[in-house]
């Protein structure tokens, strides 16, 4: 189909077409200062930016934000991603100017109240994970698990241990997970998960072995419930000379509760913009800090704060010769780092523990209210961690509506959707995480909508799955975006 | 309780609901043997007032020195507007766009961002952005050997002139997966990278050939001669660049007779603060052939059930939450927040304010180099072109000088002695349009005055 003219308009131009040749943001102009570019390197045509007044930007810009859901306007049960409130003052204290003016190569002695927290934030995050030494310059999570698997590889070949070259992934993880080994040069050996959540140790007990360099597990596991068999499985991966890899994006539910560290594992990556509440702006930045135990405290990326006496200082790779080197430019997200410091100083450490309490208690109301509601659990006899999984399988069979259905039509009730169809093993399944912020009456609006959606797939199950209709667009045509690629806005012929 | 709204009677309610006596049950299924004790190491909580006042002091006790630090962050002007519409809830407190019909703001932002970077950078197609300029060039390292199917030895020919964090950097991300690097000399007279470094490789297998513009240096590089180099020897072409140059520099997809392959480059001048060193973002750009090997989100514009235009996030196959282990990169977020400062930068920069900010940026590094000369007979250490950045001589380790510098609130500048210990006692400096005559003249009497004290045995 193409658009014709009859076609709707656009809820909002692109910024090109309200482009006006020659209309310019005049306050914003530098001095015109002559600058001598020799001729064989100089651009010939401009590059095609808006020329448009400020207020035109800013009203842009404003109306397109409008067009998002967000934590600030929107209850936003987005399993797995820990969605929960982004204290405002974390914002502001963060972006003092003597911060945001920082040069992340200035002299130390121009740097040490931001590296006074930075060291501070090291020493809280290795208290409350029971890890020996943190390393906070990986960029999001997939960076802070690459950081973790390339320490695992850089430990076994600093032993001569070459035939170490598989991590075993559970089938439920997240898909970071085996694309991470991947990038690390690590064969993925994928292991299946039994009927009630926990992991298969019969299947985990034929592929350990001498090749295995380790595994990467999420406890609380990706299918909501808490991984039980730990134990057992440090036990088994130890002793076949493999490492264990805890990958954070769960650790919301235990936070205060149960240390990463007192479960053996020797590596850990912490989704700061989950568990410590910075902000996800639309799409990153994340920032993904590291913790290690013992045997793999010589091989963390670089740099890190120490602190000599009274003075802060920067460890390089000259104090830390075994390191797996640089992951960023310069210090990671250095700002996500000091809005995760505000926030943990703000939480406490009485705080923590109840982070894991509040966002277990909401996750499990909810749950109780929707089985009592006639919804499906896709692990009924399981306790619901932070979060949990609906099965939307009856549903889908008997009524024609599925999963996205319902998730999309939760969208005109002004809920963002639960995540859909992850983890892949559950069928038509939502994975919804309430998060510790979210009041008693928002949960039971959420609940009071999935019964309103139930009623109407009963009775009109195409408005169900026609929906959203509220929203500036309807659903999208997916297959077109990728087969009839449109990537950038070019210009009217 | 910080940030949790829950009453006593909230809680009752709910655990009758549930059908449990207290929170703690809720715990049951964790074994006892594992659950943490006191977090001795983490500090009471403090309230807002609490925390404010101590990041206040600690910001201040950091100052806003008069910076003349380039080395890979650039301080530039950035307007009002641009932090505080980023910092609006609903772009600051959303996530990556997944369900696109409740992120259109988010959505089109990011069209409009690709098409800026795509056109800045003289390519076609431009993901949704990397983490940063560093590691956006270990992508681009790793997309090349995907991209290239004729080439066999992965090997990457790096510059000595290139950054020398991305480059460590880049072996650290892409070391892994048997990538190897090549460094390539540098001309010490004019900072360049010479065309006679290159001819050793002749006939041989080389994946990609790296060209940062302007290089580490600030110096300018004859690109199209490189780039035709690399075109010749059947090596595709990765650009390094500085976004702000761009308004004045032919752009990489212009170098040479064919234009380069890929390009990446660090965000950050465009609307992001200097912060410490982060979050900013990286670019990456390249050919329509090549879009299916990039890695990172990408918005199409498609249109919905009534045919309304509208936008998506598309080619999700190359992505880790569909591809798991055969994914092109382990990448999930871009760096959302700082892509949509930049377009928000690039919008009411324009064309024009862009160049100007460029230009301007020029020249104040053209009048610090002329002044450094008059006021302490200092010299550039090369010959070649410069954009906004410039390597000068000192007569005594820069790291001293750079000590007193701060001990008079000033950023003055890169000490290159640990990278590059063959160019002997050298400072990088840079003035981008935020300095004017009085910042300038301040930094010369400065050093000079620094320079007058004898130096140490």
């Amino acid at each position: 189909m193409t658009t014709s003219a009859s076609a709707p308009a656009a809820a909002e131009p692109t910024i090109f077409e309200l482009s006006r040749p020659g209309r310019t943001a005049q306050a914003q102009l530098a001095p015109e200062l002559a600058a001598h570019v020799p001729h064989a390197l100089r651009r010939r045509q401009p590059p095609l930016l808006p020329e448009v007044s400020e207020l035109q930007a800013v009203r842009h810009y404003t109306r397109l934000s409008q067009m998002n859901f967000s934590i600030d306007t929107h209850f936003y049960p987005l399993g797995s991603c820990t969605m929960k409130y982004n204290p405002r003052g974390c914002n502001q204290y963060a972006m003092l100017p003597g911060f945001l003016a920082h040069h992340p190569l200035a002299h130390e002695s121009l740097s040490q109240g931001f590296m006074a927290c930075l060291f501070e934030l090291q020493e809280m995050l290795k208290d409350v994970t029971g890890m020996r030494a943190v390393s906070l310059t990986p960029m999001a999570g997939a960076q802070g698990e690459f950081a973790g698997v390339a320490m695992i590889r850089a430990y076994h070949r600093s032993r001569g241990d070459l035939a170490r070259t598989e991590i075993i992934v559970p089938e439920a993880a997240h898909g970071t997970n085996p694309a991470t080994a991947t990038m690390c040069g690590m064969k993925v050996i994928e292991i299946p998960c039994n009927a009630e959540g926990d992991c298969d140790l019969k299947a985990l007990k034929r592929v350990v072995g001498p090749a295995t360099a380790g595994i990467m597990l999420t406890n609380p596991s990706t299918l909501g419930v808490f991984e039980r068999t730990i134990g057992a499985i440090a036990t088994l991966v130890h002793d076949a000379g493999g490492l264990l890899y805890y990958d954070g994006a769960n650790l919301n539910a235990i936070l205060g509760k149960v240390r990463p560290g007192d479960m053996r594992f020797d590596v850990i990556h912490m989704n700061l913009h989950k568990t410590f509440s910075t902000p996800h702006g639309g799409g990153g930045p994340g920032a993904g800090a590291i913790g290690v135990g013992e045997r793999l405290r010589p091989f963390i990326p670089v740099p890190v704060v120490a602190r000599d006496g009274e003075r802060y200082r920067w460890l390089d790779e000259r104090d830390v010769p075994q390191s797996i080197g640089r992951l960023s430019g310069f210090m990671g997200n250095a700002g996500v780092l000091l809005r995760a410091y505000i926030y943990m100083r703000m939480v406490g450490r009485d705080g923590m523990g109840r982070i894991g309490e509040y966002a277990t208690l909401n996750a499990n109301y909810l749950l109780a209210r929707l089985r009592q509601a006639g919804f499906d659990a896709a692990y009924p006899t399981r306790r619901a961690t932070h979060e949990f999984i609906l099965t939307m399988k009856r549903q889908a069979r008997d009524l024609g509506v599925t999963a996205m259905d319902f998730a999309k039509r939760l969208l005109d009730f002004g809920y963002h959707a639960p995540t859909t169809y992850f983890p892949l093993l559950v069928p038509e399944c939502l994975l919804i995480e309430p998060t510790e912020t979210e009041a008693l009456e928002t949960l039971d609006g959420f609940v009071d909508a999935l019964i309103a959606i139930q009623r109407e797939a009963e009775v009109d199950a195409a408005h169900v799955k026609g929906a959203p209709y509220t929203l500036p667009v309807r659903r999208l045509d997916d297959v077109r975006a990728a087969k009839q690629l449109d990537l950038t806005w070019k210009p009217p012929a | 309780m910080a940030f949790i709204p829950h009453t006593p009677d909230d809680v009752r309610t709910m655990l009758a609901a549930i059908g449990v006596g207290t929170i703690e049950q809720l715990f049951e299924e964790i074994p006892a043997t594992l659950r943490a004790g006191e977090l001795t190491g983490i500090p009471p909580a403090a309230s807002e007032m609490e925390i404010g006042r101590l990041m206040s002091d600690r910001a201040a006790a950091d100052g806003c020195p008069l910076n003349f630090i380039g080395a890979g962050a650039y301080e530039h002007h950035i307007p009002a507007a641009v932090w505080a519409i980023t910092t609006r809830g609903e772009i600051y407190s959303a996530y990556t766009p997944y369900q696109a019909e409740a992120s259109q703001g988010t959505l089109q932002t990011i069209y409009e961002y690709q098409t800026m970077i795509a056109s800045l950078t003289g390519m076609q197609v431009s993901n949704a952005s990397l983490y940063d300029g560093a590691s956006a060039l270990a992508e681009a390292c790793l997309m090349a050997v995907r991209a290239h199917r004729r080439s066999k030895s992965a090997r990457i020919l790096m510059p000595r002139a290139v950054n020398p964090t991305y480059r460590r950097c880049a072996s650290a991300i892409a070391g892994n997966q048997q990538l190897s690097f090549e460094e390539v000399a540098f001309d010490p007279a004019s900072g360049q990278t010479p065309l006679d470094a290159l001819r050793r490789y002749e006939g041989e297998d080389v994946t990609a050939l790296v060209i940062q513009q302007p290089n580490f240096f600030g110096v300018l590089e004859e690109v199209d001669a490189l780039a035709d180099w690399g075109q010749r020897h059947g090596a595709l072409l990765i650009a390094v660049v500085n976004p702000t140059s761009l308004a004045l520099l032919k752009p990489p997809g212009e170098w040479g007779e064919r234009g380069v392959d890929i390009v990446v480059g660090e965000g950050q001048p465009l609307g992001v603060p200097l912060a410490g060193g982060g979050p900013y973002f990286g670019f990456m750009t390249t050919r329509m052939e090549h879009v299916r090997q990039m890695p990172g989100r990408i918005v199409g514009r498609t249109v919905d059930l009534d045919g309304r235009p509208g936008y998506t996030l598309t080619l999700q196959a190359r992505e880790q939450h569909i591809r798991r282990s055969k994914a092109t990169s382990n990448i999930c977020t871009n760096q959302g927040l700082l892509m949509s400062a930049a377009t928000i930068y690039l919008s009411l920069m324009g064309p024009r304010g862009l160049e100007l900010a460029a230009s301007a940026s020029m020249a104040r590094t053209a009048e610090l180099v002329a002044a450094l000369d008059k006021a302490a007979g200092l010299r550039p250490v090369f010959s070649g072109p410069r954009f906004h950045e410039a390597l000068v001589r000192l007569d005594r380790p820069a790291c001293v000088v750079l000590d007193e510098f701060a001990r008079r609130g000033i950023a003055g500048g890169f000490d290159v002695a640990r990278d590059y210990p063959e160019l002997g006692h050298a400072l990088l400096v840079c003035a981008t349009e935020t300095k004017t005559d009085a910042d300038i003249a301040t930094y010369a009497a400065t050093i000079a005055d620094i320079l007058r004290a004898p130096r140490a045995a």
